[in-house]
């Protein structure tokens, strides 16, 4: 009788603390596929009936959603190969080099708020011209991107045993050698859990494209809030919309669901 | 910097290593992180410098630069509306540093278990903290729509009144709050069950031995051992939520009137509403003192709370 006690007041709890996620997707999911009649209806309307596939195409049509999923995909996309390329090699760098001073730079940066970078960097491409440009936003988000890079990449080199790379140096390699043909493959599972975090950083971001975005150069966050809460206010379309622009990061989130979580809780150790 | 601690263990000064090789080739380490260090001046140092360039000069958009001194860091010490958004931003930042360490410390414990469908569950249960935070602001103010939103209805059905959330100044600051617990107190979680994962068995077989009962071995066993995750999550915590930005702005934007202005919102206004740069700039460096010394602060705090433990 106790036992089933505590098995249901557990079964509560794991319920209780699921629910309020559940509540809100699915009412995003709801309000996407109801038409607008459904949508203002007090008491709401929870089921979609009969679903409607209008708020979608809507998004598509009266706006230019495509335009800026392409935006999102090139400053997202750019910002995270960049922050790979150069990145990487300086994790290598701190864990094997030991250098203290440029990881705490590098800590430092992360806990930064964005919108500090912002006044200098609108300045400098006010100047060269590159306001309301892909470029900028690229290079502004590099600031997401090369920092929780390194960071990881600090933690999983360092976790390479040093023995193989000498090895590898007694048989004649160059430091070079040994980074690309021994450390970098062995820290593979790295590259690919700072990539995937550097990703969903980087697309959820919202303040730089607010700032520095033009009106054909927005990425899908600063797009979904500049042009359609203001030139429309139904909530059917608006709710597709934001759907549409989180669903990849969720998709990410299930698929690669074990990596998060190691890089999270391995780089939010190290943030410390 | 005194957070050596707080690095990984390998940048702690270097040990005599069993081979000396390694040692001989340690000087051309740094030109791996050569471009980063190119990348990191361009797009980071340098905006850290110029910021503070600026917070010295008066500087509005379209005009140029006049040096005016520490006159910006005496005016928003003046500024009536500055010192209130610091008010509100200390306000949202402690309950929105306690409710998710409390909350995702219960969902640790509570994830730690074995249970059928634990997999799935966590996944939906990490969700928020990973879904973009504008989509989920704009759903967020949908619900809280107060005669059409759906959370009015749901607490009419347990039979509580109709609330206004974030159209009171009273109640926004509290509603924002509760979207931010929605959104990290699976991180905190996280953080959290990472060091439930690597507890040792031995403490809890003895306890048991001696009668414990559940509530004893989580408070004399499980939160001392743990502690050190939990002051991790802290810190994070208390950096992110001096940093919350978007969810504030998409669904206030510091309203109504100023009453939900935190000091990031202050900020953006004052460069970006009303360019003034200068002014801005000032409060970027206020905000970068403070990171900093709380940073320290926590720091200190967690290697106080490593040796105790």
């Amino acid at each position: 009788m106790k036992r089933l006690a505590s098995k249901i007041g557990f079964a509560l709890s794991v319920f209780v603390l699921v629910s309020p996620a559940v509540l809100v997707f699915l009412w995003m999911l709801s309000l996407s596929f109801k038409n607008e009649l459904d949508n203002t209806a007090f008491p709401p309307v929870f089921i979609p009936d009969p679903p409607t596939l209008k708020n979608y195409l809507d998004v598509f049509e009266k706006n230019n959603f495509a335009l800026y999923l392409w935006n999102s995909i090139l400053v997202t996309g750019g910002a995270v190969l960049i922050g790979l390329a150069v990145g990487v090699p300086a994790g290598y760098g701190i864990a094997r080099g030991k250098s203290a001073k440029f990881a705490v730079l590098i800590l430092i940066a992360r806990m930064t708020p964005a919108l500090s970078y912002l006044i200098p960097l609108f300045l400098l491409f006010q100047i060269t011209g590159l306001v309301g440009t892909i470029t900028a936003l690229v290079i502004t988000h590099l600031v997401i991107t090369i920092p929780i890079i390194v960071w990881i990449m600090i933690g999983y080199f360092e976790n390479v045993p040093m023995e193989l790379e000498d090895a590898a140096r007694i048989d004649g390699a160059t430091t070079w050698q040994a980074f690309r043909h021994v450390a970098l493959p062995l820290a593979r599972p790295g590259i690919v859990v700072g990539g995937i975090l550097a990703f969903i950083f980087s697309w959820n971001n919202f303040i730089f494209s607010v700032v520095l975005g033009g009106k054909n150069s927005r990425t899908l966050p600063s797009a979904v809030y500049n042009s359609l809460t203001f030139e429309q206010i139904s909530w059917g379309p608006l709710a597709a919309a934001a759907l549409l622009v989180t669903l990849p990061v969720l998709f990410l989130t299930v698929l690669a669901q074990r990596q998060i979580v190691a890089g999270l809780s391995a780089g939010g150790l190290k943030d410390g | 910097m005194t957070s050596t601690t707080a690095l990984p263990a390998g940048l702690a000064p270097p040990q005599a290593k069993p081979f000396k090789h390694s040692a001989d080739f340690t000087p051309r380490y740094w030109l791996f992180s050569l471009p980063a260090v190119l990348v990191i001046l361009g797009v980071i140092v340098f905006p850290w410098i110029f910021t503070l360039y600026m917070s010295a000069h008066d500087w509005k958009i379209g005009g140029g630069p006049e040096f005016v001194g520490l006159q910006n860091f005496a005016e928003l010490f003046k500024d009536a509306r500055f010192i209130e958004s610091m008010g509100h931003t200390a306000y949202f930042t402690i309950l929105a540093v306690v409710l998710p360490i409390l909350f995702g410390t219960a969902a640790a414990l509570v994830f730690h278990r074995e249970f059928p469908f634990r997999g799935l569950l966590r996944t939906i249960f990490v969700m928020p903290m990973m879904a973009t935070p504008v989509a989920v602001a704009l759903v967020w103010t949908m619900m809280f729509h107060p005669q059409l939103g759906v959370l009015n209805y749901l607490l009419s059905l347990v039979g509580i009144g109709p609330q206004n959330w974030v159209y009171d100044p009273n109640t926004v600051i509290p509603t924002l709050i509760l979207v931010e617990v929605w959104h990290w107190t699976p991180l905190v979680m996280l953080i959290v069950l990472g060091g439930l994962a690597g507890l040792p068995r031995e403490p809890y077989e003895s306890a048991l031995i001696d009668g414990a009962n559940a509530w004893h071995m989580f408070r004399h066993i499980t939160l001392p051992l743990v502690w050190p995750f939990i002051m991790v999550a802290i810190v994070i915590r208390t950096i992110d939520a001096l940093k919350a930005f978007d969810t504030i702005f998409v669904i206030t934007q510091g309203g109504p009137g100023t009453a939900s202005e935190t000091l990031n919102i202050f900020l953006y206004l004052q460069a970006f509403q009303f360019y003034k740069i200068g002014y801005a700039s000032a409060v970027v460096v206020i905000f970068f003192v403070i990171i900093i010394m709380l940073s320290l602060l926590l720091l200190y705090a967690r290697q106080k709370s490593k040796w105790n433990a």
